[in-house]
Protein backbone atom coordinates (compact mmCIF):
# COMPACT_ATOMS: atom_id res chain seq x y z
CA UNK A 1 0.00 0.00 0.00
CA UNK A 2 1.31 3.54 -0.86
CA UNK A 3 0.35 6.20 1.45
CA UNK A 4 1.09 10.26 0.81
CA UNK A 5 1.62 12.39 3.65
CA UNK A 6 0.47 15.58 1.68
CA UNK A 7 3.63 17.72 1.44
CA UNK A 8 5.82 15.41 2.68
CA UNK A 9 5.72 12.52 0.51
CA UNK A 10 5.21 8.88 -0.27
CA UNK A 11 5.91 5.86 1.81
CA UNK A 12 5.25 1.66 1.29
CA UNK A 13 3.38 0.52 3.84
CA UNK A 14 2.52 -3.51 4.81
CA UNK A 15 -0.81 -3.67 3.94
CA UNK A 16 -1.49 -4.92 7.86
CA UNK A 17 -1.30 -1.59 8.62
CA UNK A 18 -4.24 -0.11 6.67
CA UNK A 19 -7.11 -1.19 9.42
CA UNK A 20 -4.75 0.29 12.51
CA UNK A 21 -4.81 3.55 10.03
CA UNK A 22 -8.50 3.50 8.94
CA UNK A 23 -9.41 2.95 12.71
CA UNK A 24 -7.25 6.13 13.58
CA UNK A 25 -8.64 8.09 10.51
CA UNK A 26 -11.83 7.67 11.56
CA UNK A 27 -11.35 7.97 15.19
CA UNK A 28 -9.98 11.86 14.06
CA UNK A 29 -13.21 12.27 11.92
CA UNK A 30 -15.51 11.80 14.87
CA UNK A 31 -13.05 14.23 16.90
CA UNK A 32 -13.53 16.69 14.43
CA UNK A 33 -17.32 15.78 14.56
CA UNK A 34 -17.52 16.48 18.11
CA UNK A 35 -15.13 19.71 18.09
CA UNK A 36 -12.90 17.68 20.47
CA UNK A 37 -9.33 19.60 18.79
CA UNK A 38 -7.07 17.85 21.50
CA UNK A 39 -8.29 14.39 20.36
CA UNK A 40 -8.08 15.55 17.18
CA UNK A 41 -4.19 16.40 17.23
CA UNK A 42 -3.69 13.29 19.45
CA UNK A 43 -5.06 10.90 16.76
CA UNK A 44 -3.52 12.96 13.74
CA UNK A 45 -0.30 12.97 14.71
CA UNK A 46 -0.68 9.25 15.60
CA UNK A 47 -1.74 8.39 11.59
CA UNK A 48 1.47 10.49 10.56
CA UNK A 49 3.70 9.10 13.03
CA UNK A 50 2.35 5.89 11.72
CA UNK A 51 3.26 6.23 8.47
CA UNK A 52 6.32 7.03 9.18
CA UNK A 53 7.41 5.17 11.60
CA UNK A 54 6.15 1.53 9.40
CA UNK A 55 6.52 3.47 5.56
CA UNK A 56 9.58 3.13 3.54
CA UNK A 57 9.97 6.29 2.15
CA UNK A 58 9.79 6.02 -1.88
CA UNK A 59 12.72 7.63 -4.21
CA UNK A 60 12.06 11.38 -5.60
CA UNK A 61 12.17 9.52 -9.68
CA UNK A 62 9.00 7.60 -8.18
CA UNK A 63 6.54 7.58 -10.20
CA UNK A 64 3.71 6.10 -8.33
CA UNK A 65 -0.01 7.10 -7.28
CA UNK A 66 -0.85 6.53 -4.11
CA UNK A 67 -3.48 4.59 -2.56
CA UNK A 68 -4.53 6.43 0.36
CA UNK A 69 -3.31 10.55 1.14
CA UNK A 70 -2.92 11.67 3.92
CA UNK A 71 -3.99 15.73 4.91
CA UNK A 72 -0.20 17.54 5.60
CA UNK A 73 1.20 17.02 9.09
CA UNK A 74 0.44 20.93 10.02
CA UNK A 75 -3.16 20.24 9.37
CA UNK A 76 -5.13 22.51 11.89
CA UNK A 77 -8.30 21.76 13.50
CA UNK A 78 -10.06 24.57 11.97
CA UNK A 79 -8.76 23.35 8.00
CA UNK A 80 -9.83 19.64 8.99
CA UNK A 81 -13.23 21.00 9.75
CA UNK A 82 -13.47 22.86 6.52
CA UNK A 83 -12.38 19.16 4.85
CA UNK A 84 -16.17 18.04 6.23
CA UNK A 85 -17.44 20.68 4.68
CA UNK A 86 -16.63 23.66 1.38
CA UNK A 87 -13.61 22.81 -0.64
CA UNK A 88 -11.70 20.64 1.54
CA UNK A 89 -7.89 21.15 1.65
CA UNK A 90 -7.03 21.81 -2.10
CA UNK A 91 -9.65 23.91 -3.54
CA UNK A 92 -9.93 24.68 -7.37
CA UNK B 1 -10.99 4.46 3.34
CA UNK B 2 -13.16 7.29 4.26
CA UNK B 3 -12.71 10.31 6.17
CA UNK B 4 -9.85 12.89 6.52
CA UNK B 5 -7.54 10.51 4.14
CA UNK B 6 -10.47 9.56 2.17
CA UNK B 7 -11.26 12.62 1.11
CA UNK B 8 -7.67 14.12 0.27
CA UNK B 9 -7.06 11.14 -2.11
CA UNK B 10 -10.44 12.30 -3.86
CA UNK B 11 -9.41 15.41 -4.06
CA UNK B 12 -6.17 15.47 -5.36
CA UNK B 13 -7.14 12.28 -7.52
CA UNK B 14 -9.99 14.08 -9.04
CA UNK B 15 -7.14 17.59 -9.52
CA UNK B 16 -4.84 15.03 -11.05
CA UNK B 17 -7.66 13.37 -13.67
CA UNK B 18 -9.07 16.72 -14.59
CA UNK B 19 -5.56 17.65 -15.66
CA UNK B 20 -4.74 14.57 -17.72
CA UNK B 21 -8.35 14.47 -19.37
CA UNK B 22 -7.39 17.30 -21.38
CA UNK B 23 -5.86 15.98 -23.89
CA UNK B 24 -7.05 13.17 -25.94
CA UNK B 25 -4.34 11.47 -28.10
CA UNK B 26 -1.84 9.37 -25.81
CA UNK B 27 1.28 11.78 -27.09
CA UNK B 28 -0.47 14.72 -26.65
CA UNK B 29 -1.65 13.64 -23.22
CA UNK B 30 2.70 13.16 -22.34
CA UNK B 31 3.75 16.25 -23.93
CA UNK B 32 0.78 18.28 -21.72
CA UNK B 33 1.74 17.03 -18.69
CA UNK B 34 5.10 17.62 -19.42
CA UNK B 35 4.76 20.97 -19.96
CA UNK B 36 2.35 21.48 -17.17
CA UNK B 37 5.09 20.20 -15.12
CA UNK B 38 7.81 22.23 -16.35
CA UNK B 39 5.31 25.17 -16.05
CA UNK B 40 5.02 24.02 -12.10
CA UNK B 41 8.61 23.67 -11.54
CA UNK B 42 8.77 27.37 -12.92
CA UNK B 43 6.19 27.93 -10.34
CA UNK B 44 8.20 26.80 -7.41
CA UNK B 45 11.38 28.41 -8.15
CA UNK B 46 9.56 31.28 -8.01
CA UNK B 47 7.98 31.04 -4.63
CA UNK B 48 11.71 29.85 -2.87
CA UNK B 49 12.27 33.31 -4.21
CA UNK B 50 9.21 34.95 -3.13
CA UNK B 51 10.14 33.36 0.28
CA UNK B 52 14.01 34.53 -0.07
CA UNK B 53 12.79 38.03 -0.37
CA UNK B 54 9.92 38.23 2.50
CA UNK B 55 12.98 36.85 4.95
CA UNK B 56 15.02 39.21 3.83
CA UNK B 57 13.02 41.69 4.38
CA UNK B 58 12.42 40.59 7.94
CA UNK B 59 15.40 40.06 8.44
CA UNK B 60 16.60 43.57 7.46
CA UNK B 61 13.86 44.90 9.90
CA UNK B 62 15.99 43.16 12.83
CA UNK B 63 18.64 44.80 12.42
CA UNK B 64 17.16 48.40 11.80
CA UNK B 65 15.17 47.46 15.07
CA UNK B 66 18.44 46.21 17.10
CA UNK B 67 20.09 49.58 15.71
CA UNK B 68 17.03 52.01 17.11
CA UNK B 69 16.93 49.97 20.53
CA UNK B 70 20.91 50.70 21.18
CA UNK B 71 20.17 54.49 19.56
CA UNK B 72 16.83 54.88 21.87
CA UNK B 73 18.47 53.52 24.78
CA UNK B 74 21.68 56.09 24.46
CA UNK B 75 19.27 58.97 23.83
CA UNK B 76 16.83 57.97 27.26
CA UNK B 77 20.28 58.20 29.15
CA UNK B 78 20.92 61.55 27.87
CA UNK B 79 17.39 62.86 27.92
CA UNK B 80 18.01 62.14 31.83
CA UNK B 81 21.40 63.54 32.21
CA UNK B 82 20.04 66.43 30.81
CA UNK B 83 17.48 66.48 33.68
CA UNK B 84 14.85 65.66 30.77
CA UNK B 85 12.68 62.77 32.68
CA UNK B 86 9.73 63.66 30.43
CA UNK B 87 11.69 62.96 27.12
CA UNK B 88 13.66 59.91 28.54
CA UNK B 89 10.31 58.22 29.22
CA UNK B 90 9.17 58.65 25.98
CA UNK B 91 12.54 56.93 24.48
CA UNK B 92 12.32 54.24 26.97
CA UNK B 93 8.61 53.64 25.60
CA UNK B 94 9.92 53.46 21.93
CA UNK B 95 12.71 51.56 23.10
CA UNK B 96 9.99 48.75 24.50
CA UNK B 97 8.14 49.14 21.68
CA UNK B 98 10.99 48.29 19.23
CA UNK B 99 12.14 45.53 21.18
CA UNK B 100 8.80 44.10 21.53
CA UNK B 101 8.51 43.86 17.30
CA UNK B 102 11.59 42.47 17.86
CA UNK B 103 10.83 39.19 19.73
CA UNK B 104 8.25 38.65 17.21
CA UNK B 105 10.08 38.64 14.15
CA UNK B 106 12.54 36.58 15.18
CA UNK B 107 10.23 33.17 15.30
CA UNK B 108 9.25 34.42 12.07
CA UNK B 109 11.87 34.94 10.46
CA UNK B 110 13.12 31.04 11.86
CA UNK B 111 9.84 29.93 10.28
CA UNK B 112 10.49 30.91 6.95
CA UNK B 113 13.80 29.53 7.08
CA UNK B 114 12.22 26.02 7.48
CA UNK B 115 9.84 27.17 4.69
CA UNK B 116 12.54 28.25 2.43
CA UNK B 117 14.63 24.76 3.00
CA UNK B 118 10.96 22.31 2.58
CA UNK B 119 10.85 24.07 -0.79
CA UNK B 120 14.13 23.46 -2.08
CA UNK B 121 13.44 19.65 -0.98
CA UNK B 122 10.09 19.94 -2.30
CA UNK B 123 11.44 21.53 -5.73
CA UNK B 124 14.58 18.47 -5.75
CA UNK B 125 11.66 15.92 -5.47
CA UNK B 126 9.73 17.11 -8.21
CA UNK B 127 12.70 17.67 -10.57
CA UNK B 128 13.78 14.50 -10.49
CA UNK B 129 10.17 13.07 -11.11
CA UNK B 130 9.98 15.54 -13.86
CA UNK B 131 13.53 13.82 -15.13
CA UNK B 132 11.77 10.24 -14.88
CA UNK B 133 8.81 11.13 -16.76
CA UNK B 134 10.54 12.48 -19.65
CA UNK B 135 12.65 9.59 -19.99
CA UNK B 136 9.49 7.41 -19.50
CA UNK B 137 7.51 9.33 -22.27
CA UNK B 138 10.26 9.01 -24.60
CA UNK B 139 10.41 5.06 -24.31
CA UNK B 140 6.52 5.09 -24.14
CA UNK B 141 5.94 6.99 -27.37
CA UNK B 142 9.30 4.93 -29.38
CA UNK B 143 7.48 1.89 -28.17
CA UNK B 144 3.96 3.21 -28.89
CA UNK B 145 1.47 0.52 -29.44
CA UNK B 146 -2.30 1.07 -28.92
CA UNK B 147 -3.44 0.03 -25.24
CA UNK B 148 -0.68 -1.12 -23.70
CA UNK B 149 0.87 2.23 -24.09
CA UNK B 150 -2.24 3.99 -22.87
CA UNK B 151 -2.04 2.10 -19.22
CA UNK B 152 1.67 3.21 -19.01
CA UNK B 153 0.98 6.81 -19.72
CA UNK B 154 -1.85 6.75 -16.98
CA UNK B 155 0.51 5.03 -14.72
CA UNK B 156 3.54 7.62 -15.16
CA UNK B 157 1.42 10.58 -15.64
CA UNK B 158 -0.81 9.84 -12.60
CA UNK B 159 2.14 9.19 -9.99
CA UNK B 160 3.79 12.44 -11.66
CA UNK B 161 0.32 14.29 -11.37
CA UNK B 162 -0.05 13.87 -7.77
CA UNK B 163 3.39 15.40 -7.24
CA UNK B 164 2.40 18.06 -8.98
CA UNK B 165 -0.77 18.79 -7.31
CA UNK B 166 1.05 17.87 -3.84
CA UNK B 167 4.03 20.18 -4.47
CA UNK B 168 1.67 23.05 -5.55
CA UNK B 169 -0.34 21.95 -2.22
CA UNK B 170 2.94 22.74 -0.25
CA UNK B 171 3.25 26.23 -2.24
CA UNK B 172 0.08 26.74 -1.53
CA UNK B 173 0.71 26.64 1.99
CA UNK B 174 4.05 28.35 2.35
CA UNK B 175 2.42 31.36 0.41
CA UNK B 176 -0.30 31.58 2.66
CA UNK B 177 2.13 31.12 5.44
CA UNK B 178 4.13 33.94 4.28
CA UNK B 179 1.19 36.39 3.35
CA UNK B 180 0.92 36.74 6.93
CA UNK B 181 4.37 37.46 7.23
CA UNK B 182 4.42 39.68 4.96
CA UNK B 183 1.40 41.74 6.46
CA UNK B 184 3.28 41.57 9.70
CA UNK B 185 6.58 43.51 8.09
CA UNK B 186 4.04 45.90 6.55
CA UNK B 187 2.71 46.82 9.66
CA UNK B 188 6.27 47.01 11.03
CA UNK B 189 7.05 49.47 8.84
CA UNK B 190 4.16 51.36 8.97
CA UNK B 191 5.02 51.77 12.76
CA UNK B 192 8.61 52.45 11.62
CA UNK B 193 7.24 55.56 9.04
CA UNK B 194 4.90 56.93 11.86
CA UNK B 195 8.37 57.12 13.82
CA UNK B 196 7.09 54.93 16.65
CA UNK B 197 11.22 53.23 16.50
CA UNK B 198 12.87 56.57 15.31
CA UNK B 199 15.55 57.68 16.62
CA UNK B 200 13.99 60.99 18.67
CA UNK B 201 16.76 63.36 17.77
CA UNK B 202 16.21 62.91 13.63
CA UNK B 203 14.08 65.52 12.36
CA UNK B 204 11.48 64.77 9.42
CA UNK B 205 8.72 65.88 7.95
CA UNK B 206 6.23 63.94 10.39
CA UNK B 207 8.82 64.87 14.09
CA UNK B 208 6.21 66.00 16.52
CA UNK B 209 6.90 68.24 18.85
CA UNK B 210 8.59 65.57 21.31
CA UNK B 211 11.48 65.25 18.59
CA UNK B 212 11.82 68.68 18.17
CA UNK B 213 12.15 69.42 21.85
CA UNK B 214 14.69 66.65 22.43
CA UNK B 215 16.40 67.67 19.13
CA UNK B 216 16.96 70.89 20.47
CA UNK B 217 17.68 69.55 24.18
CA UNK B 218 20.61 67.53 22.52
CA UNK B 219 21.68 70.77 20.51
CA UNK B 220 21.61 72.66 23.23
CA UNK B 221 23.19 70.26 25.36
CA UNK B 222 26.10 70.22 22.88
CA UNK B 223 26.15 73.71 22.83
CA UNK B 224 26.15 73.83 26.64
CA UNK B 225 28.92 71.64 26.94
CA UNK B 226 31.12 72.82 24.74
CA UNK B 227 30.98 76.40 26.40
CA UNK B 228 31.31 74.73 29.85
CA UNK B 229 34.80 73.12 28.12
CA UNK B 230 35.76 77.27 26.98
CA UNK B 231 34.66 78.41 30.69
CA UNK B 232 36.98 75.57 31.97
CA UNK B 233 39.96 76.70 29.47
CA UNK B 234 38.88 80.49 30.32
CA UNK B 235 39.16 79.86 33.90
CA UNK B 236 35.89 81.90 34.55
CA UNK B 237 32.13 81.11 35.78
CA UNK B 238 30.11 83.80 33.66
CA UNK B 239 26.25 83.79 33.84
CA UNK B 240 24.25 81.22 32.37
CA UNK B 241 24.47 80.28 28.66
CA UNK B 242 21.96 82.81 26.34
CA UNK B 243 20.99 80.43 24.31
CA UNK B 244 18.48 79.52 26.80
CA UNK B 245 16.61 82.49 25.70
CA UNK B 246 15.90 81.53 21.85
CA UNK B 247 13.50 78.36 22.33
CA UNK B 248 9.85 78.27 22.34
Amino acid sequence: MIVRISTVGQYRLPDADAARLNELDNGAVAAVDAGDEQRFADLFAQMIALVEADGEALADDDLHGSDVILPPPDTTFAEARAEFSGDGLIPD
Amino acid sequence: MAGLAGRMSTVVKAKVSKLLDRAEDPAETLEYSYQKQIEMLQNVKKGIADVVTSKKRLQLQSQKLEQQVVKLDTQARQALAAGNEELARTALERKQLAQTELQSLDPQVAELEGQQASMIENEKKLRSKIDAFRTKKEVIKAQYSAAEAQVRISEAATGVGEEMADVGLAMQRAVDKTENMRARAAAVEELEKAGAFEDITQLGSGADDIDRQLAELTSASGVDSELSKMKAELGSGGPQPAIEEGKA
